[in-house]
């Protein structure tokens, strides 16, 4: 009778945490595009999205693309190595803001196509290492970018 | 589960606790005091962050600590609730606290880091939400403890609470995977670390750190749960005399 009981509560919880996960999974689907904290260029040309509405776009600063105007506007391209998307800014840049480095920029489209950036937040991937090894990797021709880019528009 | 048991008797668990808690506060001063030194003093600043990097080292295994603690605190529940054991509801009571403020020093860290590193304190984005999450599913927890008088009931709810909860717990840590976010990716992977060994090593030391220091301050916390209790009966008795 005890075993009973015991074994009445475990699938009970067992069953509850199932169905629980289950909602949490159905929700999480259907909200799938409030969730995601920012979308890729690719997203964004998929989506066509109108020019009055406020997004985040991120990716990674295409290598060479930035370019500083006058006071502190700066013009850079993020790509996906997909699709790129041109972006205006002007403000202070966070110190990780790099070019080939991930960043997440929220702002408008302008009709022209390019979009018009308020914030700009560096964003840091999981590679940790001190600037030596850094050098030496790079000096080797080790360097993981290329992995880490075609990486990026999942993570 | 006869092991299991056999620690599960208040009275030997006390006489137990007796014995290891001068261990266990030695080992986990000595692995912070290692750990400390080699995140704070020996290990070297990041190719892009610097100094800032060493910030990681407090952050990385308080969230982690929260979480397990989190994952720790469900399964004390949920053998509460099946096993009915005297002491698997006062574990889940005990770990509450901790876990509560392993995820506060992760919460104020990771807003330290983010400033100069991301350029803002804090984002709505699925980590950090579903970090925040933990914080208020442990306050909670406690809140539970705290507002219901009687014991049985208030460690029923409790254990409730701690169950529903759990869902949580898979969703931070994957988080950073289904969703993007402004926040790294996990630094383990099946193919090993993205971290190099000598950030990774004093990185391993503060996690065995924080696992000891979880360990030592949860026995001493069911201790005092059990002395809590005995009085409580004690005065209940005195009471039904008078």
């Amino acid at each position: 009778m005890a075993m009973t009981r015991k074994k009445q509560r475990t699938t009970m919880i067992v069953g509850g945490l199932v169905v629980l996960g289950i909602a949490v999974a159905i929700i999480a689907t259907a909200l799938k595009d409030t969730i995601v904290f920012f979308y890729t260029p690719t997203e964004v040309a998929e989506k066509s999205i109108s020019p009055t509405t406020r997004f985040r776009l991120g990716g990674l600063v295409e290598k060479g693309s930035v370019k500083r105007g006058e006071g502190t506007t700066v013009s850079f391209t993020v790509t996906d190595n997909a699709q790129t998307i041109n972006v205006q800014y002007t403000g202070t840049l966070p110190d990780l803001f790099r070019e080939g480095q991930g960043v997440v920029t929220e702002g408008k489209l302008d009709r022209a196509g390019t979009f018009i950036a308020d914030s700009v937040l560096a964003k840091h991937d999981e590679n940790y290492m001190p600037k030596e090894v850094a050098d030496s990797l790079k000096k080797q021709g080790y360097w993981k970018h290329t992995e880490d880019e075609k990486k990026q528009p999942e993570s | 589960m006869a092991r299991i048991e056999k620690f599960a008797n208040p009275t030997r668990f006390l006489r137990l606790q007796e014995k290891v808690q001068p261990w266990l506060a030695a080992i986990t001063a000595l692995l912070f005091a290692v750990g400390l030194y080699y995140a704070l003093a020996k290990a070297p600043a990041d190719y892009q962050q610097g100094e800032t990097v060493r910030i990681m080292f407090i952050h990385v295994p308080a969230a982690w600590g929260a979480t397990m603690v989190y994952a720790f605190m469900a399964l004390s529940s949920a053998i509460a609730v099946i096993f009915r054991h005297p002491l698997a509801d006062l574990s889940a009571k005990a770990a509450a606290p901790i876990g509560a403020v392993f995820t506060f020093l992760a919460l104020v860290t990771g807003a330290l880091w983010g400033k100069p590193m991301w350029g803002t304190y804090w984002v709505w984005d699925a980590r950090l939400t579903s970090f925040f999450v933990l914080f208020l599913l442990y306050l909670g927890y406690i809140a539970v403890w705290q507002a219901i008088d009687d014991y049985h009931r208030a460690a029923k709810i409790a254990a409730i609470v701690a169950l529903v909860g759990a869902v949580n717990v898979p969703i931070i840590k994957f988080s950073v995977e289904w969703w993007n976010s402004l926040h790294q990716p996990s630094i383990m992977s099946s193919s090993g670390s993205s971290v190099h060994s000598s950030i990774l090593i004093p990185l391993l030391i503060m996690v065995a750190a924080y696992s000891f220091l979880f360990l030592t301050l949860h026995l001493l916390a069911i201790r005092s749960e059990l002395r809590k209790r005995k009085i409580h009966q004690l005065q209940l008795a005195q009471a039904q005399k008078v």
